[in-house]
């Protein structure tokens, strides 16, 4: 009983502490997140809509899903490159990191719309 | 007031003087790349030079074949083409089975050199895109190693990989193969992957993808990268050594790398569907996961972080084996696992010799000989354990890196010969590594030791005691003359740099006392160096210019002084593509198959792709069986032309009769009534005296053998080094069209059905006809006795003949 109570309030406190944790990072950080979320969200909403249709054609279904991914993974490595916390990339100039983000996509969406079909 | 003036006007001059000598180090480091790649190009061309300018082998006629398509009739239908000149009747679709890079890379720089108005032809073109791309490998080799180790140790392996044998083997001038872009290609996208490791940048991330892109358009090999790379970022997450770089050098590659390698339609969705690529899915979940706990480590306090850990163990654990068991079930569902043939035969190297004959009887799928590895890569066999030390000392992302590769090609070529291909480039990195740090143990312990050059010049101890270390293990290394004095610059250029921070460490320093070989020593062993470096270019390019410049297409030998010249194979080519209708179909063994359609412009039944192993167990069976069965297979084929490849009149040992027990065994391993111990005498395959009947009825022997004796009298067979079993016999179902000057190719037609046959039934059964063969010893009577045959079989019943000694035959 104790120990429920105690892993209760050990939860909460977790989900607090993460809470507080994350209202302290910049707000671009936070919009990069929110991009990221939302890819992942449409990837999923593909997923879904694959199993409960079929996955016919295929290369589409890949190329859609793995579209949102994609984009979900670079967006990644631009916060990772933007992060002021990072030591590793403290001499790159965002603006470097916004350029290699979308040379990144622009390569991505084009083998895309070549997969697409 | 003097001193600071004169520190402040020492300052720009040393400056300067650094500058000067980087820029001079860099120069001189580019000089000796272009003449790596020279080197890299020269050494190629020596089949050139001895013989002519002509493709090599098998596989690269028919990468020829499709570079000529593709050059005279666009990329659109290249993409589209169905050949039906191989695999008759069933054709063959080359643009989803082939991999385009080769034929796409040779058929860009022919369009580039014509539309620059330098009329090179497509067969030049081809000889010569395998040397070009060497030069390009060795610098690529210079990129990877240069981003594991500095630009010493990568010059040295550039060198080290421009000749080393294994590489040479496979892309002389004239061997058109995949591999001859792919290990470029190999070595590229890996020191991307390195680069981008050591930067962590994007843009190196997207030029990455795009090179393993290429690899995947080569060569089936890609699969080793889609491996090598998810183990290595596994290495790194359990040695502890995860970083951001890590994430952004591996996920976007992942999902690039899939995309681009599902748009070449060879691969298709096996990029998604095979076995061969999970592994790098399950390191992206893992590298995500792991990303996500350091990111959570780094927002929360210690103790709230070992809270969220108990949570989600506890909760993700159940959750992870849930999935990994349906995700288990679901593979083991499938008969293979999800793995192809050729991955398994790799993991499990037994696997192909139980189950697929056909992988099983490519000489190049036989595990290698230890002789194998010192010929093919002769002095780095003993570099690499060293250099695999010198990794260690300090270990990096990369140095891990070049370990991790090193351990796996090694174990992969030791299960397949052709894999010694993948070795090479990771033993030279490694031995470039090795030589490179032996070098400059040596060279800066001269220089410590040459008075007045430089005072105090301490070294770190840990880097000099290692160095005596490593300078015990490498006893006797060397490296060649022009790469000492021209390395040297470089290594002053890193000196300088170290000395600039001795001020700060040299109290330190001062403590330890460093420990420096003695001068005579290390100058005797940068002579030992320079010996085995010397060794090593020998036998380089005594290997290039005698064992791999022969084009097996021609042969050649000497004796008594001249050079005797066999041309017989094209001889042969050339009487069929001048003396045949363009629509015959013409049989052989599927060794020929590329080249017969590449050289003759004939239609064959079966060709070095192996795709189909009916239709080549269709053709053994053909082979393996009496004239009568053999005829009406070929027949129903619409064969007009039969050839066999002898050796025996002029001592070639790789003819059809030596590779009959493949076709034996692949044709028994569908169509039953083809026993292996039929042919059998005493468990060995003999064509003397004492061959079985079976084997002296063969098709294979009639036609290897027919009016040999008329040779030398004795029909000795020089291969076989015995004479032969059955001398004197005539050919019922084929008549001989062609035999070429040496005997090496002989070519037969086969005879038009019979328009009456004599006696009510039309059909005749094989069976009786070789029962009566071997109740007669003499092969005179088989002509006149085919008519008392039909009416012997008129009289006998139908169950008798069946109760024969062989199996109904399936082609009646």
């Amino acid at each position: 009983m104790a120990r429920e109570k105690s892993s209760k309030g050990n939860a909460q406190a977790l989900f607090h502490s993460l809470r507080s944790a994350y209202a302290a990072t910049p707000v671009n950080l936070k919009i990069i997140d929110l991009y990221v979320g939302f890819a992942v969200f449409t990837a999923l909403i593909q997923v879904v809509y694959m199993a409960s249709v079929g996955s016919f054609p295929f290369n589409s279904f890949l190329s859609g899903v793995l579209s949102c991914v994609g984009t979900a993974v670079l967006a990644v490595c631009l916060r990772i490159q933007v992060n002021k916390e990072n030591k590793e990339f403290k001499d790159l100039p965002p603006e470097r990191a916004f350029a290699d983000f979308v040379l990144c996509n622009l390569v991505l969406h084009l083998v895309i719309m070549n997969f697409l079909g | 007031m003097a001193p600071p003036e004169a520190s402040s006007a020492a300052f720009p001059n040393r400056y300067a003087s650094n500058a000067l000598r980087h820029a001079f180090g860099d120069v001189l480091s580019y000089f000796i790349l272009l003449l790596i790649g020279v080197l890299a190009f020269s050494i190629r061309i020596f089949s050139v030079i001895k013989y002519e300018s002509v493709i090599h082998e098998f596989d690269p006629y028919f990468n020829y074949r499709v570079t000529k398509f593709l050059t005279k009739q666009g990329i659109y239908e290249f993409w589209n083409w169905f050949d039906d000149r191989t695999w008759y009747p069933l054709g063959r679709v080359i643009g989803g089975t082939v991999y385009p890079g080769l034929t796409l890379t040779a058929g860009t720089i022919w369009w580039l050199l014509n539309s620059l108005n330098i009329p090179l032809s497509v067969e030049t073109v081809c000889v010569f895109t395998a040397p070009i791309f060497s030069a390009l490998a060795s610098w690529a080799t210079y990129l990877l190693t240069k981003e594991v180790k500095g630009a010493g140790a990568g010059l040295t392996s550039a060198f080290l990989l421009a000749m080393v044998p294994s590489y040479i083997s496979r892309s002389v001038a004239g061997s058109y193969d995949n591999e001859a872009v792919a290990i470029f290609a190999l070595i590229f996208t890996f020191g991307l992957y390195i680069k981008t490791l050591n930067t962590g940048s994007l843009f190196y991330a997207t030029l990455n993808a795009l090179a393993y892109f290429y690899m995947v358009c080569s060569w089936g090999g890609y699969t080793f990268i889609i491996n090598l790379i998810p183990m290595h970022v596994l290495l790194c997450v359990v040695t502890g050594r995860y970083s951001s770089r890590l994430y952004i050098a591996y996920a976007p590659l992942v999902v690039l790398g899939t995309l681009l390698a599902a748009s070449v339609p060879v691969v298709g969705f096996n990029a998604v569907m095979t076995s061969e690529h999970f592994a790098s899915f399950l390191v992206f979940i893992i590298i995500h996961v792991v990303a996500f706990v350091y990111y959570i480590k780094g927002i929360l306090s210690p103790k709230m972080f070992k809270v969220a850990v108990t949570l989600v163990v506890s909760v993700g654990l159940a959750v992870c084996c849930a999935m990994i068991a349906v995700l288990i079930a679901l593979v083991a569902s499938s008969p293979t696992k999800g793995w192809s043939g050729r991955s398994l035969s790799l993991l499990d190297p037994t696997y192909a010799s139980k189950y697929i004959p056909i992988i099983a009887s490519v000489s190049e799928h036989q595990p290698p000989t230890w002789p194998s590895y010192f010929m093919d890569i002769n002095v780095l066999a003993f570099l690499v354990p060293a250099g695999i030390i010198a990794c260690f000392l300090p270990l990096s992302d990369a140095s891990s890196f070049a370990v991790l590769y090193i351990a796996t090609s090694a174990y992969f070529s030791g299960v397949m010969v052709r894999l010694m291909l993948v070795l090479a480039p990771a033993a030279c990195i490694t031995s470039g590594i090795a030589l490179s740090e032996a070098f400059d143990v040596f060279t800066r312990s001269i220089k410590f030791q040459l008075p007045g050059v430089l005072s105090n010049a301490e070294v770190d101890v840990g880097e000099t005691s290692s160095a005596v270390v490593e300078a015990q293990n490498v006893a006797g290394k060397t490296d060649k003359p022009e790469e000492t004095s021209k390395d040297r610059p470089s290594r002053k250029k890193k000196k300088e740099r170290v000395h600039e921070e001795k001020p700060s460490t040299k109290a330190k320093a001062e403590k330890k006392r460093l420990l420096a070989l003695p001068l005579a020593a290390s100058v005797i062993s940068l002579l030992l160096l320079v010996f085995l470096g010397a060794f090593y270019v020998r036998h380089c390019v005594w290997a290039a210019a005698e064992v791999y410049s022969a084009p097996s297409v021609v042969l050649s030998y000497r004796s008594h002084g001249r050079l005797h010249i066999f041309d017989d194979f094209r001889e042969a080519y050339a009487w069929l593509r001048h003396n045949t209708d363009v629509n015959d179909k013409v049989a052989s063994w599927w060794d020929y198959g590329y080249q017969t359609t590449a050289m003759a412009n004939r239609t064959v039944i079966v060709d070095n792709n192996t795709w189909n192993n009916t239709h080549i167990a269709t053709v053994g069976t053909a082979m393996s069986s009496p004239e009568r069965a053999a005829w009406e297979i070929f027949h129903s084929l619409d064969v007009k032309y039969v050839f066999v490849i002898f050796g025996g009149l002029i001592g070639y040992p790789s003819d059809d009769i030596n590779k009959f027990l493949w076709m034996v065994r692949i044709g028994g391993g569908l169509f039953p009534h083809i026993k292996e111990a039929d042919y059998l005498r005493d468990g060995s395959y003999r064509i003397d005296s004492k061959a079985t009947p079976t084997m002296l009825n063969c098709l294979m022997y009639k036609l290897s053998y027919y009016r040999f004796v008329e040779t030398d009298g004795k029909a000795f067979d020089k291969v076989r080094q015995t004479e032969i079993g059955k001398k004197y016999f005539k050919l019922t179902h084929f008549e001989e069209v062609f035999t070429t000057h040496h005997w090496m190719v002989r070519i037969y037609k086969l005879k038009p059905p019979k328009n009456r046959i004599r006696g009510k039934t039309k059909k005749s059964k094989p069976v009786q006809f070789s029962l009566f063969c071997s109740k007669n010893n003499s092969d005179v009577h088989l002509q006149v006795d085919f008519n008392l045959l039909m009416l012997w079989q008129k009289t006998s019943s139908r169950n008798s003949s069946r109760s024969g000694a062989q199996k109904k035959n399936p082609w009646h």
